[in-house]
């Protein structure tokens, strides 16, 4: 509990900075699968990029960048909406 | 001050003047018995264009004080009013309001809960909420509800409190008593509320933030000690801020009221309009040689129990009048004074009284300073002590 915030040093009302929200690591709570992708395949649409409802997919510009597993829940919004079925869900053990 | 410039108001009237000269951005409000004469009045002077804000018709008192909130944090003056059931549907977020640290002034019309149903007063309806965070004053009549409506927007929005304020009155008795008020000009009022000021508004587009997040065990008991920390700077800021009223309108204010406590040896506390009976009471007994006093409590919440203990450390008998009753235990107010007194050696007792509007008369002072009688005062059935 030593690492936490005293009560004093908290901001007024426990407002949250939208800043803070990149902050923690969510991506622990995934459901057991994750998005693994074909690059062969994909045509840079960025369509999961924009139905990403954690913004966990990774651009370098506009160029689809992968994916960041520090905030990706695994709901599989991207494989279901990538045109091209280059996005795939596969178990955590076997895609490390 | 002459009679020329006092105005013949209700309380409910008189309060609806200080809104019209606040002028707050926002009324979300829903009618209800007794308070309907402050917000009819205040609508009208929206109608007529005296007033400038936004008037919310709202579907309940859970939406008046839900919209109330909103506007505040998104950077409007909010006022509303209620009494009662209209508290009671209000309730859940009156606390959110609190814990939001949002500075919602509000009108209460004291009226008693149901059951059984009834539209008169007494003070269930504020003590619903003691816990809320919320200040709470307690006006003797109508002139202080005005100057506790002008005082509380400046309080609320202090930024150490930044907490809502309720002006509570009696239900009827005040609010539908016609008696001569004082009120300031309205140029007055203005300059001494201010412009409207929170810390990081809603709407604030540079700095978007989550407001009234989840609080897990980890966070949630720190975040209500920030509230009581908020609560209890009213023990400071309230004599401040009163002290720039007293120099505008010439009529002081403090979280309590002595009154002829000088050798007193029994001394009644009590909140809101049967402070007025009470003095009336003092007088006469004072007259006839008897050592009587009372201490009005206008700040229930933050309850100003240090500064009760340095008035009453040597009174030896204290009478609490309540006008709430806390079923199975002490009434709210009695165990607010006891817990303030203890380990002082004086001795408190208390009485419930007034329950759903029964009046309180001179005679039943005279009684409770005679101990003549028991819990409770005025009901019939009940076996008096001698």
């Amino acid at each position: 509990m030593s690492s936490l915030t005293p009560w004093q040093a908290l901001p007024h009302a426990g407002a949250v900075d939208a800043s803070s929200a990149v902050r923690p690591e969510t991506g622990s709570w995934r459901t057991g699968l994750k998005p693994q992708v074909e690059l062969a395949s994909c045509v840079n649409c960025l369509l999961c990029w924009i139905y990403c409802p954690d913004s966990a997919v990774k651009l370098d510009g506009v160029t689809f960048d992968g994916f960041d597993l520090d905030h990706c829940k695994g709901c599989e919004i991207c494989a279901e909406i990538c045109p091209v079925d280059a996005i795939t869900m596969v178990p955590e053990e076997r895609a490390s | 001050m002459s009679v020329r410039d006092l105005q013949l108001l209700t309380g409910g009237e008189a309060v609806a003047e200080a809104m019209r000269q606040i002028d707050p951005d926002v009324v979300p409000v829903y009618p209800i018995t007794p308070q309907t004469p402050i917000i009819q009045t205040f609508a009208k002077f929206v109608a007529d264009g005296a007033a400038h804000g936004e008037l919310v018709d709202v579907e309940s008192e859970h939406s008046a004080m839900s919209a109330a909130i909103g506007s505040a944090l998104a950077g409007a003056r909010t006022m509303t009013a209620t009494s009662s059931q209209g508290l009671a549907l209000m309730a859940e977020v009156v606390y959110i309001a609190a814990a939001m640290r949002a500075p919602i002034v509000m009108a209460l019309g004291n009226r008693a809960l149901s059951g059984p149903i009834n539209i008169h007063c007494d003070h269930s309806d504020s003590m619903l909420i003691r816990d809320s965070g919320v200040v709470q004053l307690f006006a003797e009549n109508a002139q202080e509800a005005y100057d506790l409506t002008v005082l509380g927007t400046r309080l609320a929005e202090r930024r150490e409190v930044m907490l809502p304020v309720l002006v509570c009155q009696d239900g009827f008795t005040i609010t539908h008593s016609a008696e001569p008020v004082a009120l300031l000009a309205d140029t007055a009022v203005r300059q001494f509320v201010g412009d409207y000021a929170i810390p990081h508004p809603l709407l604030e587009r540079g700095h978007p933030a989550t407001h009234g997040p989840f609080a897990m065990p980890d966070y949630y008991f720190e975040l209500r000690r920030q509230q009581i920390a908020a609560l209890e700077a009213v023990l400071d800021a309230l004599p401040e801020v009163a002290l720039e009223y007293e120099q505008l309108s010439g009529r002081g204010y403090g979280l309590l009221e002595p009154y002829r406590l000088d050798d007193a040896e029994r001394v009644l506390v009590a909140l809101g309009s049967a402070t007025g009976t009470i003095k009336d009471a003092v007088d006469e007994l004072r007259d006839a040689g008897e050592p009587v006093g009372l201490v009005k409590i206008v700040s229930f919440r933050p309850f100003p129990a240090a500064a009760l203990a340095e008035l009453l450390r040597d009174v030896p008998s204290v009478i609490v009048l309540d006008r709430a009753a806390s079923p199975g235990g002490a009434a709210p107010l009695r165990a607010e004074v006891a817990s303030a007194l203890s380990g002082e050696g004086t001795r408190v007792e208390g009485h419930v009284y007034g329950l759903g509007g029964r009046d309180l008369h001179p005679e039943d002072v005279r009684d409770v300073f005679a101990r003549r009688v028991g819990d409770y005062v005025g009901l019939r059935g009940e076996p008096c002590p001698v």
